[in-house]
């Protein structure tokens, strides 16, 4: 394993030595290369290594939309936010709902779609929809050597060749850097509504979401939040008269649940879970627990319900720790993994044991041989 | 189809191969007289054909691993195979390879309601996971028209679709663990029921890589609850541009229909003629199906039918029962049977954007005539994943080239207008020579490096996917000792 030092953002400064205007230009950047490149897009997502900063944000620019296909091709370096305000004048979403990781990192940068690929990073929607990966068609990155190379394309269903746009998705730059993505959009939903149950702990939480989601109901959020008054949250989307139909269904099942139908109250309201708002701006490490729901109750003791925020139906599990706390020492047995999302000093992947670890390493040797790729951040 | 010469070597170690085999597997796992290993000489494409040296049917991961581990001692070609419904060549064996079946292994692990996920050996039929879930009132989505036959081992092996999947996704979207055996032997366990990668999204890769990377013996699969009901309303139009845009339309509209599929005059004739389901003679059908309780399924039938109107339909027929919406769907899912019925065909796969879908069918009509041969059109229109059917004379000397160069003018055709070569049924030896339509050689290079990484040696699933002078290099790597 490298004894490569990950710093967190607030260690580096962003100022990037390289910031590359076209996909040929960063393929020239990275052939040339000789030393560890620190990859980013806007830099938000707090895992950046030593070396020197290249970043995507200047390739930037939605190459294709097509409401009607639901597809849209952008460069990696685009904005979320730009790509958001399209979708949105179309009425559509990137339907995974991205993380905005600065309410937590509290980095400063504008997170961008080549990040969100780069890192698999989905929302609460993930439990009803899928993640990233499962909405990405295609992706073009530059390896290691730098070559330009595509994969996947713009259509829905392609099992042409492998798919290295999933392996790309989630590697953090490590075997390439992207420079354009597509992906399937969906369109928006025209209604939500929340269904609240105040007052359970998370053990309750789990089994009630494990009740909706064996539902036809199509529950597209699960969490239980921390506070004064804990509560569970059951989003329901879609036309208006089916959302109320299922809520009354659900409830039926479940039982008297308040039920919030305002538009703003459940985006703040969703956008807090998808966030980690609750465990921003406190003090300690924030870690991501991706686990079987039933077997998160064994993990519920690890830090207190205050530290707790429950996303996927019990399938995610954020935890407020003290610095230092390495969880995956606390997981034992538990089938799953834990990522360090904020915080230093610990390794920020849950390390894959052999023979999966060699073959990690045995890729990257092929991807990337210099070594030059955000090395050390997945070893 | 020019598949590799076989090596001398390894046939003339036929019997030591089958020795060493056959005593570390039952009896009737062995299977090596040419009487017999004739029943695995092809797959789905049957114009292709190739008895292997021996056939090898384990009935554990521990046997898979010890025939691996046999088979790459002696650099010996492993061709691993499911039910053998590929149609595009995917699980034809050459003449120098073990063809490793996972038919005897379809016992169902693990059913989890409460996390919603089912475990089973890879032998086992998509339709029999959901035959062992369905009375607890769910299902495993993914549908392959082959589904009574095919085996989940080939589901992940070329990423199956299905006609549900535009809203249910692929089996990609539907895959979180499997245990898998690499060609040497060594057993790996992947992800589980808990969701994402701990760090590369292996799944992901292992999905759709047509056996080459490694054979997968088990496989964790999302189950789903099953909708409250659905519902199918078919809709007629005289042009296939008209049809394209409606359906164009009704995806823009926000509703997600699970399925709209699609038929040609050509295919509508035939189905009539032979399941006689009452469709309506038009230049395109649409059939577009919806899900949830009734009130919901009403909801949405409305919003597609007002936009079905607007682009003024020749038929409009929506199921009042079970017994309409199955008739609805008779047809469909019998075209593939009828349209066999009065010819031999080759099904072609390719995706295209859904906005080019009038311009593609057009052009495929043209291309037909030129090359003097008719195709008839029957596919999923939601997702763009054409399937053109081209209707040749397999005992006419010349037909079956004639076809397949039509076939690869047509999948060049789904190139140039932004699509690929294969949506769901995989390249094999079918599509194995137009790859570098659709890749450059640096994009076939990163391909065949992932390859390198899992099977060093290239002995699993040999002469597919990549053309055969991209992986010549390789190959001559691959038998230092044969």
């Amino acid at each position: 394993m490298s004894q490569r030092r990950v710093a967190s953002f607030k260690d580096r400064r962003l100022d990037p030595v390289l910031a590359p205007t076209t996909e040929q230009e960063m393929a020239n950047a990275i052939a040339l290369a000789q030393t560890p490149l620190s990859i980013r897009g806007g830099g938000t997502r707090g895992a950046l290594v030593d070396g020197d900063a290249l970043t995507t944000a200047n390739l930037s620019g939605i190459t294709l939309y097509e409401p009607g296909a639901l597809t849209i091709v952008a460069k990696a370096g685009t904005p979320v936010a730009e790509i958001e305000a399209a979708l949105a004048a179309e009425n559509q979403m990137l339907a995974f709902e991205p993380m905005d990781c600065r309410t937590l990192t509290g980095a400063d940068g504008e997170p961008t779609i080549g990040g969100v690929v780069a890192t698999n990073a989905s929302g609460p929607r993930r439990v009803q929809a899928g993640a990233c990966r499962d909405f990405l068609l295609g992706v073009r990155f530059v390896d290691g050597m730098g070559n330009v190379i595509k994969n996947g394309g713009r259509v829905m269903k392609n099992v042409t060749g492998y798919d290295l746009a999933r392996l790309m998705c989630g590697a953090r730059g490590t075997l390439g850097v992207l420079s354009e993505v597509s992906l399937k959009v969906l369109p928006k939903p025209e209604h939500t509504a929340t269904l609240i149950y105040e007052g359970i702990d998370r053990i309750a939480a789990i089994q009630l979401f494990t009740k909706a989601m064996q539902s036809p109901f199509d529950v597209s959020g699960a969490a239980w939040v921390a506070g004064d008054r804990p509560a569970a949250y059951l989003r329901l989307e879609g036309f208006e008269t089916s959302v109320q139909y299922r809520a009354q269904a659900l409830t039926d099942i479940l039982g008297p649940a308040q039920i919030e139908g305002d538009r703003a109250t459940n985006t703040s309201l969703w956008q807090s879970v998808s966030t980690a708002a609750p465990l921003a701006d406190r003090d300690g490490d924030v870690w991501s627990v991706s686990i079987k729901p039933t077997d998160s109750g064994q993990l519920m003791g690890v830090a207190a319900e205050e530290n707790t925020l429950i996303d996927w139906a019990g399938g995610r599990l954020w935890m407020l720790l003290p610095k230092g706390t390495d969880l995956r020492a606390k997981m034992n047995a538990v089938d799953g993994f834990a990522t360090l999302v904020k915080g230093n000093g610990l390794q920020q992947f849950h390390p894959e044991t052999d023979p999966l670890a060699k073959m990690a390493a045995a890729l990257r040797q092929k991807f990337d041989p210099k070594g030059i790729l955000n090395p050390g951040l997945m070893d | 189809m020019e598949m590799p010469v076989p090596s001398p070597k390894v046939l003339a170690k036929k019997a030591r191969v089958v020795s060493r085999l056959s005593q570390i597997l039952p009896r009737d796992a062995v299977i090596s007289t040419p009487e017999e290993t004739r029943a695995y000489e092809c797959d789905g494409l049957t114009a292709y054909t190739c008895p292997p040296l021996c056939v090898v049917l384990p009935s554990t991961t521990e046997e898979v691993s010890e025939v691996l581990k046999i088979c790459h001692a002696e650099s010996v070609p492993v061709v691993p195979r499911g039910s053998g419904t590929s149609l595009a060549g995917g699980a034809l064996p050459t003449a120098d390879s073990v063809v490793l079946g996972v038919a005897k292994m379809n016992d169902v692990l693990d059913i989890d309601y409460d996390n919603r996920t089912i475990k089973v050996q890879t032998g086992r039929t998509n339709l029999s996971v959901t035959g062992a879930v369905e009375d607890d009132g769910f299902f495993y989505a993914p549908d392959p028209s082959s589904q009574l036959a095919c085996a989940i081992a080939g589901n992940i092996a070329m990423n199956s679709g299905g006609a549900h999947c535009l809203k249910y996704g692929v089996t990609t979207n539907n895959l979180l663990g499997v245990k898998m055996v690499l060609m040497d032997g060594t057993v790996v366990d992947i992800g589980g029921a808990h969701m994402d990668a701990a760090q590369y999204d292996w799944l992901g890769v292992i999905c759709g890589s047509e056996g080459q990377l490694g054979i997968v013996t088990e496989a964790t699969l999302r189950i789903l609850p099953k909708p409250e009901g659905a519902r199918p309303i078919l809709i007629g139009y005289d042009s296939a541009e008209v049809a394209g845009q409606c359906v164009s339309d009704i995806i823009k509209a926000g509703v997600l229909p699970v399925a709209i599929e699609y038929m040609d005059r050509k295919v509508i004739e035939v189905v009539e003629k032979h399941a006689n389901a009452g469709y309506p003679q038009c230049q395109a059908l649409l059939i577009v199906e919806v899900e949830g309780s009734p009130a919901e399924i009403d909801d949405q039938l409305g919003v597609i039918k007002q936009i079905a109107h607007k682009h003024h339909p020749v038929e409009l027929r929506e199921a009042k029962d079970a017994g309409e919406a199955a008739r609805i769907w008779l047809g469909r899912k019998s075209a593939f049977g009828a349209m066999g019925q009065i010819n031999d065909y080759m099904c072609l796969d390719g995706t295209v954007p859904v906005s080019e879908l009038p311009y593609v069918l057009k052009r495929t009509g043209e291309l037909a005539d030129q090359f003097g041969l008719e195709v008839g059109n029957v596919f999923h229109a939601g997702d763009g994943n054409m399937h053109p059917l081209i209707l040749f004379d397999a005992n006419k000397p010349g037909d079956l080239e004639t076809c397949e160069a039509l076939g690869a003018e047509i999948l060049k055709l789904c190139v140039e207008v932004g699509g690929c070569l294969s949506g769901e049924h995989g390249v094999g030896i079918e599509k194995r020579d137009l790859m570098d339509v659709q890749f450059a050689p640096a994009d076939l290079e990163a391909q065949m490096s992932v390859k390198d990484v899992f099977d060093p040696a290239w002995l699993l699933n040999p002469a597919k996917v990549f053309p055969l002078d991209v992986t010549a290099s390789r190959r001559v790597l691959q038998r230092p000792a044969a």
